[in-house]
């Protein structure tokens, strides 16, 4: 390792600080996979594993990736749902791993709901 | 940078090690691999994370969701319920005392809700081991500013417009001494850090160089460029391997991106650390004694003036800072003097660092500004006392402090306040004892340890402790006699007027102050021979109540001496003679039947055993007549 001047320093904090976005970064977005014993019998941990592949893909950091229970829909799994800030979350059924490349291009880079995939906008309120 | 979805953030400080910390991680490492999730999930094990009575344990990230008391056999149920299926484990939370529903997330914690993280900015959050993590957190970036836009002069004038003072206890102006420093004509000029940690039940230091230890480094370059210094020297107790472990690497790491070392930066200013074990006398603590046990020579104080600023190693002028302090420099120079003086009190700007201890519902490491008041301290982020028991008092700055009564608890703490009511701030211990803390034990217990710490050069350190320690075990045996208070009392200032060095000047401390506040105590063991605490062995007895004993001989099998006599269905009977007070046996007796206790004074002369053990029912017959 060569001996830094201040401008490399700079670059290799910028550079760690990407290192760090799970731990202080701020999420823009939050996909959720469903994973209950129904979601993974229907192939929940490949939609994960498409989710995380396309997030490395496009190099974004503010974007959340986390797993949920069942959510009482176990015929049409696997599922996900999608949380952009400030807008109502979507619910996505029936995924398959090209589904999920085509939902985080358009929802997620492009900010735009793939109606055709999406069971209905918004969640269910408690009680 | 691989996309991960989760980070353990695994605490691994010397408290969760000990717990079994790394058995966690391998555990972890293993189920995730099993359930493929080892490309997604990453463990990082961190420094301290100072909840450390709920160790071994992590925080989730990005959920934030804390787990504590980890057991390996818990880890396959948690990484298959929580990261494979999304669903936290509720009975590894963190459940509040006295409540039963578990606090998910670790902003709700009570415990870390008070506290304000300046110095430990980065614990929990960083891995110690990697510079890269350190950086990130804009590590070295004050030293960037520093050598980029500040000349010596004005990084001194920053600090001194903070308000920063020495955390190792005296709380001397760091900004000053800086100056004082700078200013000597004489060269060469050394740093040095105090990482000599030695009082009872504190580890604030060792847990900053656990946790962080670059910002020690990074505030140390920075103190070298401001006084002129080009070589600094860590002394550290070498009973702190993991420090010592972490610091080394650090070092290191920091060499070799050219931030220690010739030409820092490109700068053209020249600075290397170096690593001294101290092998654990508590009075290395004091500078000066430090310095000489860095030239090798025997660690014994001498007079100051001149002080270390003026004369340090080999004679050269010397800044000698805690680790605390040092781990302030960087926040101070990158936010700045204004931001770090709006924090804290007129007289106590920043935050502490105590470690909490004792009989206290959440042990572990805070750091909370100054002036906040033990009542928040103690209840709010400590829970409170276990057991419901009363709190009665709390001995802050180890050996050196004293003891602060309940009745000051709404009192603020900074270095004024503290000195005003006859205990000083210290390096940070803060020890909790409730109602069966015996006061003048605790006293006994401190000048016991000054005692066998006095390096012997003050006739009055070395044979006032000596003579202090003779008194109070003589009362707590109940051999007080009268003027003893008094003798104390004037013993004590004669300690603190003719000792040298700081270790003989303070260790009247906690004798005179819970003379100060707990002098009915004391009264009761001289006078009436009696312990209030019930806990000085020769002043009280144990005693199984007839009227509850059910002869179930419990007591009797544990008792270690034998000297408990009964059988099946009879009321079983203490000799006195025999019994060595250990306390078995009020252990042992079922909750319900509760038939033993303990009784000091004139109640303990005047209950009379049975002198034979007999049948339950023949007591309760005769008790009928």
């Amino acid at each position: 390792m060569p001996k830094l001047t201040i401008d490399e320093l700079r670059r290799k904090r910028e550079e760690a600080k990407k290192g760090l976005y799970l731990r202080e970064g701020e999420f823009k977005g939050k996909i959720i996979v469903h994973m209950g014993t129904c979601g993974i019998a229907a192939g929940a941990r490949n939609i994960l594993s498409a989710f995380l592949e396309e997030l490395e893909k496009s190099g974004r950091r503010d974007i959340m990736i986390t797993t949920s229970g069942c959510a009482g829909l176990c015929s049409r799994e696997p599922m996900a749902t999608v949380e952009i800030l400030d807008k109502p979350p979507v619910k996505y059924v029936d995924l398959t791993p090209e589904k999920v490349r085509r939902i985080f291009k358009e929802h997620i880079m492009e900010g735009k709901t793939v109606v055709e995939y999406a069971l209905g906008i918004g969640s269910e309120r408690g009680g | 940078m691989a996309v991960r979805r989760i980070e353990l953030m695994l605490c691994t400080g010397t408290g969760c090690v000990a717990g079994g910390a790394y058995k966690i991680k391998d555990a972890l490492e293993k189920e995730l691999k099993k359930h493929g999730l080892d490309k997604e999930i990453t463990v990082v094990t961190t420094g301290c994370n100072g909840f450390c009575g709920q160790g071994p344990l992590m925080v989730v990230e990005p959920d934030k969701i804390f787990y504590g008391w980890l057991k390996p056999e818990d880890i396959p149920y948690l990484v298959e319920e929580h990261f494979l299926k999304g669903r936290p484990v509720k009975k590894l939370m963190f459940v509040p005392p006295e409540k039963k529903e578990p606090v998910p997330l670790v902003s709700d914690i009570p415990f870390f809700k008070k506290q304000l993280l300046v110095v430990l900015r980065n614990k929990g959050i960083i891995d110690p081991e990697k510079i890269e993590d350190y950086i990130a957190r804009d590590g070295y970036a004050a030293l960037e500013k520093v050598l980029t836009y500040m000349d010596p002069e004005s990084v001194i004038e920053e600090i001194k417009k903070s308000g920063l003072r020495g955390r190792g206890g005296a709380g001397f102006p760091t900004g000053l001494k800086w100056e004082i420093c700078r200013k000597q004509p004489k060269t060469p000029k050394f740093i040095i850090c105090n990482c000599d940690e030695g009082d009872p039940g504190a580890y604030m230091d060792r847990s900053v160089f656990e946790s962080d230890p670059h910002s020690v480094i990074e505030g140390m370059i920075i103190g070298g460029y401001a006084i002129g210094a080009n070589k600094g020297y860590i002394y550290v107790r070498t009973e702190y391997p993991l420090a010592i472990q972490r610091m080394k690497l650090a070092i290191q790491q920091a060499r070799e991106y050219g931030l220690l070392g010739e030409n820092i930066l490109g700068s053209g200013f020249n600075f290397d650390l170096e690593i001294r074990e101290g092998s654990g006398a508590f009075v290395c603590g004091e500078e000066t004694s430090l310095i000489h046990s860095i030239e090798g020579k025997t660690p014994e104080p001498r007079q100051r003036p001149p002080f270390p600023a003026q004369e340090g190693i080999w004679g050269c002028p010397t800044v000698i800072n805690n680790v605390e302090t040092w781990a302030n420099v960087p926040v101070i120079i990158l936010r700045g003097a204004e931001w770090f003086s709006s924090i804290g009190t007129k007289t106590s700007k920043g935050t502490k660092i105590f470690s909490l201890v004792g009989k206290i519902n959440n042990t572990g490491l805070i750091e909370v500004p100054m002036g906040i008041t033990l009542r928040e301290i103690i209840y709010e982020i400590g829970g409170g006392i276990p057991k419901g028991k009363k709190f009665k008092a709390v001995q802050t700055g180890g050996p050196s402090g004293g003891c602060i009564p309940a009745s000051l608890i709404d009192l603020p703490i900074d270095y004024e306040s503290l000195t005003e009511a006859g205990s000083m701030m210290g390096s940070g211990g803060m020890i909790v004892m409730d109602e069966d803390t015996c006061m003048v034990d605790v006293a006994k217990f401190f000048i016991q340890f000054t005692n066998d710490e006095s390096c012997g050069k003050c006739s009055t350190c070395r044979e006032g402790s000596e003579a202090m320690l003779e008194v109070l075990t003589r009362i707590t045996e109940g051999e007080g006699r009268e003027g003893d208070i008094e003798f104390l009392e004037e013993l004590g200032e004669v300690i603190k007027d003719a000792s040298m060095c700081g270790l003989g000047k303070t260790l009247p401390n906690p004798v005179l102050s819970t003379i100060r506040y707990f002098r009915d105590e004391y009264e009761a063991h001289i006078k009436e021979k009696r312990c209030p605490a019930l806990v000085c062995k020769n002043l009280i007895k144990y005693y199984i109540l007839p009227e509850k004993c059910i002869g179930c001989t419990v007591c009797m099998k544990e008792c270690p001496v034998e000297a408990i006599r009964g059988q099946t269905k009879y009321i079983h009977v203490i000799d006195q003679a025999k019994c060595t007070k250990c306390g078995t046996c009020i252990e042992v007796c079922p909750p319900k039947v509760s038939a033993i206790i303990k009784v000091t004074g004139k109640e303990a002369e005047e209950l009379k055993s049975l002198p034979e053990p007999i049948p339950v029912a023949e007591f309760k017959k005769r008790e009928k007549k």
